[in-house]
Parts: structure tokens; sequence; C-alpha cells
């Protein structure tokens, strides 16, 4: 079972004089349980794209595919896809509107139909999940500081048990520990449980860090789709388009450049920190 | 006095119930005394929910202390009468763009500030131009500002503060929806209005290698102040900052992994360029 975007195509205002064409042909297929991550300068898609993938925006022309069903078939339940694809927004202000936290982490899963028990127990486990204080729980969401919003946004989704989850931006505003928590928390729900994860970022180091696959968006069309240190290996061309590597992979450049004969693939600290001891020793 | 100075400040957020009985105090900032240079570049750090954006709108007035008293350039921020002056004096990016964008085109929207302060409409024009280059966004001008990505409306927020020529800038959080280049460019174009201008500069920001240029850092830990230094004194304390849900830029990680694993390091290396002469490559 899979995802599959079949020549991908959407306009922002397709008949108006300032029309914007956000995704340019774009094929993609997503197999079951991947964590994938979408880097590409502001303005490139990602949003636009990932909003695909639920329904919320309906491509301008070409076909998307989910588990093998068309879903702008004429008869295609696209309210129960909404249940099984998560997205947790880029600002997380769209996606809170009840009167307090915990109420707004039950209405994903109460909408699923489930009974009040069940909801609950999904609520107060995403709750946890995201590590919000349990003083918080009973807090209106807009009483709360940028991070504590973002866990609450992410609770919320979570709490959906969806198949494939789908994260904008999600570390944007967290602490760094909180950072970490976040992520290390979804990638043990994708191995544990199989679930498909999409992470848009900007931070190159959380993608080098956990994802299996880069989709490099540029301008709307797809530029790299590979595995993380093919991708990043792409040094120069990546800046060409707004991004860089982590910023690990540079300090090896650097001491490169500087005589050190060390190997410069390294993507996170820990390898690199391997890499420049190896090097080391060699001298 | 600085530019900026706080004294013994407290402030609570309480909740109240329908019959506006108090139904609970959060304290957000706890008794914070600090005190800002003109022309300084300050930097905040803390975990989720320490304080810093209660702090940073004491600065510009949107918050005013339930103890203690803040000054901007001498005046006292609780003070009514004052509020525009300080306002214009101490310029605020916030945490989301979307918040503070009102115009209709981009080039109005960053117009808005200085023809709310009366400047003359072709130095408006002028203070436009000049700030949507610095930020990158002036082939933008004439776009709808609802209509940009995440990371442009950023930018334009960051240039309509600009274009109100403030004596100091505080931005809570500007890069967080900025890709690498944007964040980069945005750092260096806060940089230089510090250098060049003397503009004064607070920075509150979850991503450690963004203030390694600043003079002074400030850490926040449930709105008491926990640590206070330059970058190379707060970022010798690896450990330390990890306690308080923080970390230190990849290079400094980088050196005290090499330093776990038996390379003699000084602590705090900040620039790849510091780990290379530590290391005596060329
Ligand atoms: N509602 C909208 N109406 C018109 N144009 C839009 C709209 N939303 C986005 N766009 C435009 O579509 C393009 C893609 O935007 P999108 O939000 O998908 O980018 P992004 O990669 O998510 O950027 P960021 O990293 O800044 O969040 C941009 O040029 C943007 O200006
Ligand atoms: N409007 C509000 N009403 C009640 N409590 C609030 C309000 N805004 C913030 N708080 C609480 O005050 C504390 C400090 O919040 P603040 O927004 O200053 O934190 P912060 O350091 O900026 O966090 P972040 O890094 O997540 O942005 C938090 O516990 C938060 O829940
Ligand atoms: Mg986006
Ligand atoms: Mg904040």
């Amino acid at each position: 079972m899979s995802i599959i975007l079949d020549h991908v195509n959407y306009i922002y205002g397709a008949d108006t004089p300032l029309a914007v064409k956000a995704l340019d042909d774009i094929c993609l297929q997503i197999p079951d349980g991947q964590f994938i991550g979408i880097i590409g300068h502001t303005g490139s898609g990602k949003s636009t794209l990932v909003q695909h993938l639920n329904g919320l925006l309906k491509a301008t022309s070409g076909s998307i595919y989910f588990n093998g069903e068309d879903i702008y078939d004429r008869d295609y339940d696209r309210k129960k896809l909404r249940g099984k694809v998560g997205l947790v927004f880029q600002y997380p202000e769209h996606q809170l509107f009840e009167i307090d936290v915990f109420t707004d982490v039950c209405f994903g899963p109460k909408n699923l139909g489930l009974d009040k028990k069940e909801v609950e127990l999904r609520a107060y486990d995403a709750l946890r999940k995201v590590g919000l204080p349990d003083e918080l729980f009973y807090q209106s969401p807009f009483e709360l500081s940028g991070g504590q919003k973002r866990r609450a946004a992410i609770a919320g989704v979570l709490a959906m048990k969806p198949e494939v989850l789908v994260l904008d931006e999600p570390t944007a505003g967290l602490d760094p520990r909180g950072r970490e928590e976040i992520l290390h928390q979804i990638k043990e729900l994708q191995t544990g449980t199989g679930m498909t994860v999409i992470l848009v970022s900007h931070s190159m180091e959380d993608v080098a860090e956990y994802v299996d696959r880069i989709i490099v968006m540029n301008k709307g069309r797809i530029l790299y789709d590979n595995v993380p240190k093919e991708v990043f290996r792409h040094c120069a061309e990546l800046e060409e388009v707004g991004l860089a590597p982590p910023q690990v992979t540079y300090i090896l450049h650097e001491l490169r450049r500087r005589g050190l004969d060390v190997d410069t693939d390294a993507t996170t600290v820990e390898e690199a920190a391997e890499a420049v001891v190896k090097a080391m020793a060699k001298r | 006095m600085g530019i900026i100075r706080a004294k013994d400040v407290t402030f609570e957020y309480i909740r109240r119930d329908e019959e506006g009985n108090v139904e609970g105090i959060t304290t957000a900032v706890d008794n914070v005394s600090l005190n800002v240079k003109q022309g300084d570049f300050i930097a905040i750090l803390g975990h989720n929910g320490s304080g810093k954006s209660t702090l940073a709108k004491h600065i510009n007035a949107i918050l005013y202390p339930t103890e203690g008293t803040v000054w901007v350039d001498g005046m006292d921020t609780a003070d009514e009468e004052k509020v525009w002056d300080i306002r214009r004096t101490a310029g605020m990016v916030f945490q989301n763009p979307d918040n503070q964008i009102i115009g209709q085109v981009v080039e109005e929207d960053v117009g808005f500030g200085p023809e709310n302060m009366g400047v003359p409409a072709k130095e408006i024009w002028e203070r436009v131009e000049e700030s949507l280059k610095a930020v990158g966004m002036y082939e933008f001008r004439k776009h709808s500002p609802n209509k940009l990505s995440g990371g442009q409306k950023q930018r334009v927020s960051i240039a309509g503060v600009l274009a109100m020529h403030p004596k100091c800038i505080v931005l809570d959080e500007p890069t967080a929806m900025l890709d690498p280049r944007g964040r980069k460019e945005v750092i260096r174009a806060v940089r230089a209005l510090n250098d060049v201008e003397g503009v004064t500069v607070v920075l509150i920001t979850h991503y450690m290698e963004e203030i390694i240029y600043a003079d002074k850092v400030f850490v926040m830990d449930k709105g008491r102040i926990a640590m206070e230094g330059t970058p190379k004194e707060i970022f010798s304390e690896v450990e330390d900052l990890q306690e308080l849900r923080l970390d230190v830029p990849q290079v400094t990680l980088l050196a005290y992994e090499l330093q776990k694993r038996g390379i003699m390091l000084p602590d705090g290396i900040l620039t790849a360029e510091e780990l290379a002469e530590a290391l005596h490559l060329r």
C-alpha cells in the first residue's frame, strides 16, 4: 500500500492575474512505513504539497492514489482520508480552537466516532508523548507559549493515530530538547507501528538525524529524491536553492580544506566525531 | 542608564472564570533584573514556557510588570503617556508573522509603520525599498502578503520594523520559519544593523548557532535568569545547558564529543576556524 502522486500540478488563483504555480508536475511514490523528509526554500511548495496528501487542496491537474484508490474519484470518501492522513499545520494557531487544551486534543479522535473513554485515553497518551505538563491540560490553547501551542497541535493529530503522519515544520519554535524528544517519539511510532511519517523541515540537522529519504523541492518541482547522505553530497547545488548541508558537514569540509584528511560524508555530530578521531589517528 | 533596564520584574498571568474569580496564576517572569547598553547585541535563550516572549513584550509596553519596573531609553513602560514613544524606540518582530502583517500589498505593509510616525512620503518609499532589500524581499513588493509562504511573510514583518528605524529591535524567534539561506540573511541583516547603525538588538531564538556573535547571552529558566555571560562562557557549560533543555552549536558539540574521545581541546569552541586552530591545522 502507498501514496502515489501522478503528474500533480497546483496553481493558486488559477483564473486571476496573480496566478502562482506552486506545484509543477510532481510525481512521487510514498511506500508504507517510510520516514520521509521534505526540504526546500521558503515558497518552494512544501506546504502546498503536503496539503494535497489529505485532500485539503485539490490538484489543478494530475492524480493522487491512496492505497490504490483515486482520491479524486466521485465516490471516494475524502472525509475518511482526513482521518487516515493526519496533518499538523505549519502554524499551530491554524489548528487550535477549543476551549481548553484537553478538549482540543479530543476533537480529532472524537470526530473519528470513537467512544468517550477511548477518545480521552488517546488524548492523555498523546499529550504525554509531546511532553506537555499536566497543569496546562485545562488551560486555553491561546494562553500557551509558542512551543507549548506547537506541542498541543502535534498531540491533537497523534491522538487520531493516523496511518500517515504529516508534520509541517513541527519543530519550529520548540526548544532543543523538545525538538529531540518529539522527533524521537515520532521515530519510535514509525518503527513501532509502521506509521508513514512525512516531515517538512528547515532544519537540515533534524532531517539528517531522523529520515530515511529526503525530497528536495525547488520552485514547485522535485530537485532530488534520495537517501540523506546522497542528497547532502550536493553541497553547492543545495546552496544554490537556498539550502545547505547540516552545519557539521560544513565543519568537516573546513577541516579538510585546512589539510586534515577527513571523510566529509558525515551528517550527524556523532558520525563527524568518529571521522575526526579516525583522521587524527592517521596523522 | 542603559537603553533597556529591568529592575526586580515579576509578571503574572491571571486566569479568571466567568464570574471573575481567580482560577490560576502563572508567574511567567520571576524577579528579573537586567541592563542592556545602547548598541549591544543581546540574546535570550530558554526552554519553552520559560518566559522569553513575556519578558520581550515588556520591552515595547505590550505588557507591564506586576511588580518591578522596566525602563526603555529612560521611559518607564508603565507610564501610559509614553506608550507610543516606547514603541517607536523599541520595534518588535513577533514569533508568528501572521499576527503583524496588515497591508494588502507588501510595500504598503512595510510603509505602514513610518507613515504612522509621520515620516514624509518620499522618505517612506526610500525606507521601504531599503528595508525590503535588507531582507531580500524587494522583488515581492507588489505582492499580497497573505499569499506569501511562511518564510517570506516572516521577512516582510522584519522589514516593517526596520523601516521604523528604531533604536532597539526585539526579535522573538524571527528565523523559526526560514530556510537556511533566509536564516543566514536575516541574521546577517540584524548584525549589520547592530554593527553599522548601532541599533540595539534583542534576539530570542532556539537556534544556538545564531547567537555566537552576541555581546551577551541571558538564559531563562522558569521565569528567572539562570545564566548570563558571553557566548563563549555560556557555551562552555555544555552539561548545564542541556540540563536547562538547551544545546550548543554543532561545532561546539563536535568539540565536546572529541574531548570525550580523548582529544585535547579548549571549552567553548564556537566556529570551524577555532576548531581547526585548536587541532593545530593550518
Ligand atoms: N493561499 C495562497 N494564495 C496564493 N499563493 C500562495 C498561497 N499560499 C502559498 N502561495 C504561494 O505558493 C508558493 C508555495 O508556497 P508554500 O506555502 O507551499 O511554500 P513552502 O515551501 O511551504 O514555504 P515555507 O518554507 O516558507 O513554508 C509560494 O510562492 C507562495 O507565495
Ligand atoms: N496569554 C497567556 N495567558 C496565560 N498564561 C500565559 C499566556 N502566555 C503565556 N503564558 C504562560 O506563561 C509562561 C511563559 O510563556 P512565554 O510565552 O513567555 O514563554 P517563552 O519562553 O516565550 O516560550 P516559547 O519558547 O515556547 O515561545 C508559560 O508557562 C505560558 O504557558
Ligand atoms: Mg510551508
Ligand atoms: Mg515565546
